[in-house]
């Protein structure tokens, strides 16, 4: 089979690179200074971050991708403040923060909404946390659910939503805090496919029309590229920056796109350094052990 | 519907066979009983004179143990006297469905054998008293403790170790000591309700609150929510639904508590009726009095299962709690 002959990732149209040069001049929203966590384990410590250093930009989309176990889920708890690293800074607009705080929204995979709550409830708890009263709240709470299409569910509650909807009552819970950065942990990953696509869309739309800085954490190369202004790649044992690809794909964005060759030439970078090609040292036979087991006068000889 | 699929693993009946089975869970012991009552050659070991005969110790209405009526009877014979009579019957402690049927109302209507004694309305008014007292105060402070614990490490250490040995402690040790401290009245009885249920309440409220969904928490700190705002806007609302069933769980121990708690001190309410009435051997009236608690608890129960529905509404058609 011939293979398609796809230019560097690393080629950018004028365009592309014109915007990419106007984006590095904006202000740096988060700023991530030699982060290192060390997690004890029954097996002694474990390096799950070991010298994180980036930085993004204001309303930049940034994706985080990389294998498993290269603590993905760990740099997006510290960012939001859930976990506290062994060492190094994260800093916000230039200020270093401590603990959660709702300049930081956060969209888990597991939606967390509250079951308790209807939808508008949901999205005013933020609201009011921070002291609005409740008129203003719920005011605005409604607004942002008008924002993500749910104006109709407002009443409804958490349980008698879809996934796709739950998400979307969860990313307008953590938007209607107006946080400077809204970080998304697989935010999409318990979705079937048709779903996820639309969500990517909508997530686009929104991220476009609001002052927002995101950082899209996903194992998913598609969504990594089809999402990010750069993607941030990550490798395992310990977690490290292994490089921060500026997606060559022309914005604004749209599913056509899935096939332009900016786009597969960036996907098989990533494909490239998230599963490099392995080399069998028989060591780590991680394969099945397949003898034949079709009898020898079967109908189907062979399936190929 | 296919036998088969009565037996279906973890599945759901369908609406009318649940209905069906739920109401045969019912029939069934009470045709098992029926059964022993009214079928003369199951069980009955005794006998119930009809005619005396020449027996001089029969009298009519008496209950004699077969083996000695059949002696009697073979004795009567040999020595050509009149025979006496009777029927097979049961034991006086076990008294025929029908026979407790009409208890259940004529146990309210009968008067007391003496002037200063309950009617049995009164009596278990009285017990409902003891209960309820002594489960409210158990929970006023069991519910809080609990919820504390489960949210708090400091206050899961400083609580749970102690009340997890003296939750071994039966609650009716403590009855010579509750009446020493109390006096012989209502106090000690619902202090008896009140050991008996709040340890237990403390541990299993800690528990439920411990099961609540960490992410809320984390959702709830990247909205912005502190302390306290985490244990009222998030901890409690969000372990409510469960801490209401704990509570409808935990009524039901209450209730097993109270017939030791009401023997302490001078003996009172439902407990004091029934001891009374197996006294006159009154035995139908005894178990109206058991099964007038069984309908009172569950009746409860299913109120408050109800009442919990309106309550929480977004427990509705949720899958499972």
């Amino acid at each position: 089979m011939k293979h398609l002959e796809l230019p560097s990732y690393l080629e950018q149209s004028e365009d592309v690179k014109d915007r990419f040069d106007r984006m590095k001049k904006r202000p740096v929203a988060l700023q991530v200074k030699n982060l290192q966590k060390e997690f004890d384990s029954p097996q002694g410590q474990v390096t799950a971050l070991n010298d994180i250093n980036f930085e993004t930009y204001k309303r930049e989309f940034v994706c985080v991708i990389g294998p498993s176990g290269c603590g993905k889920s760990t740099l997006i708890r510290i960012l939001a403040g859930l976990e506290t690293p062994t060492s190094g800074e994260v800093l916000l607009d230039g200020k270093a923060v401590h603990g959660p705080g709702p300049d930081r929204g956060m969209v888990f995979q597991g939606y967390t909404l509250f079951p308790w709550l209807s939808v508008k409830k949901n999205v005013m708890f933020g609201l009011e946390m921070s002291g609005h009263g409740k008129a203003v709240s719920e005011e605005q709470a409604l607004q942002w659910i008008d924002l993500v299409g749910l104006s109709k569910f407002a009443n409804a509650y958490p349980h008698q939503l879809s996934g796709g909807m739950k998400q979307r009552v969860a990313i307008a819970r953590a938007l209607a805090n107006q946080p400077r950065i809204l970080l998304m942990d697989e935010p999409f990953g318990a979705l079937d496919a048709q779903t996820r696509a639309k969500m990517q869309s909508y997530l686009h739309e929104i991220w476009k029309n609001i002052d927002v800085t995101i950082l899209f954490i996903t194992h998913d190369l598609d969504e990594a590229v089809y999402l990010a202004d750069r993607v941030l790649v990550l490798k395992a044992h310990p977690g490290e920056v292994q490089e921060l690809i500026e997606v060559p794909v022309p914005q604004p964005r749209s599913p056509e796109q899935l096939l332009s060759p900016e786009f597969l030439a960036t996907k098989k970078r990533l494909e490239d350094l998230i599963h490099p090609p392995e080399v069998d040292t028989g060591l780590n036979g991680d394969h099945l052990n397949m003898v034949r087991m079709v009898d020898v006068n079967d109908e189907v000889e062979s399936v190929f | 519907m296919m036998i088969s699929s009565l037996f279906a693993v973890r599945k759901k009946l369908d609406s009318k066979h649940r209905i069906y089975v739920s109401i045969l869970s019912f029939i069934v012991p009470l045709v098992i009983w029926s059964l022993i009552s009214y079928v003369p050659f199951l069980w009955h070991p005794k006998v119930e004179i009809s005619a005396p005969g020449d027996v001089a110790y029969f009298n009519e209405g008496m209950l004699i143990d077969r083996e000695i009526f059949d002696k009697e009877v073979e004795i009567a014979r040999s020595e050509s006297r009149i025979i006496p009579e009777g029927r097979p019957a049961n034991p006086v402690y076990l008294p025929a469905p029908h026979e407790v049927a009409t208890a259940l109302y004529t146990a309210f209507t009968t008067e007391p054998k003496r002037r200063n004694e309950k009617w049995l309305h009164e009596s278990l008014w009285d017990s409902i008293q003891v209960i309820f007292w002594g489960f409210f105060i158990s929970s006023l402070i069991g519910v809080p403790l609990g919820i504390l614990a489960g949210t708090y490490d400091v206050f899961s250490k400083l609580f749970e170790p102690f009340i997890e040995f003296f939750r071994y402690l039966p609650a009716p040790a403590f009855g010579a000591l509750a009446v020493a401290i109390l006096g012989i009245h209502e106090a000690p009885k619902i202090a008896i309700i009140f050991i008996g249920t709040f340890f237990q309440q403390v541990l299993i409220v800690s528990n439920t609150t411990r099961k609540l969904d960490p992410s809320l928490l984390e959702a709830a700190m990247t909205l912005g929510a502190k302390r306290l705002s985490l244990l009222f806007r998030v901890v409690i609302p969000g372990i409510i639904t469960h801490l209401y069933k704990d509570l409808r769980i935990l009524l039901g121990w209450a209730w097993t508590y109270l017939i030791v708690a009401e023997l302490i001190g001078t003996s009172s309410g439902i407990t004091w009726f029934i001891t009374q009435q197996a006294r006159y051997k009154n035995f139908e009236n005894v178990y109206a009095a058991i099964i007038i608690i069984g309908i009172i608890g569950l009746s409860t129960d299913i109120v408050l299962a109800m009442l919990g529905k309106k309550l929480f509404p977004w427990k509705k058609g949720m899958a499972k709690a």
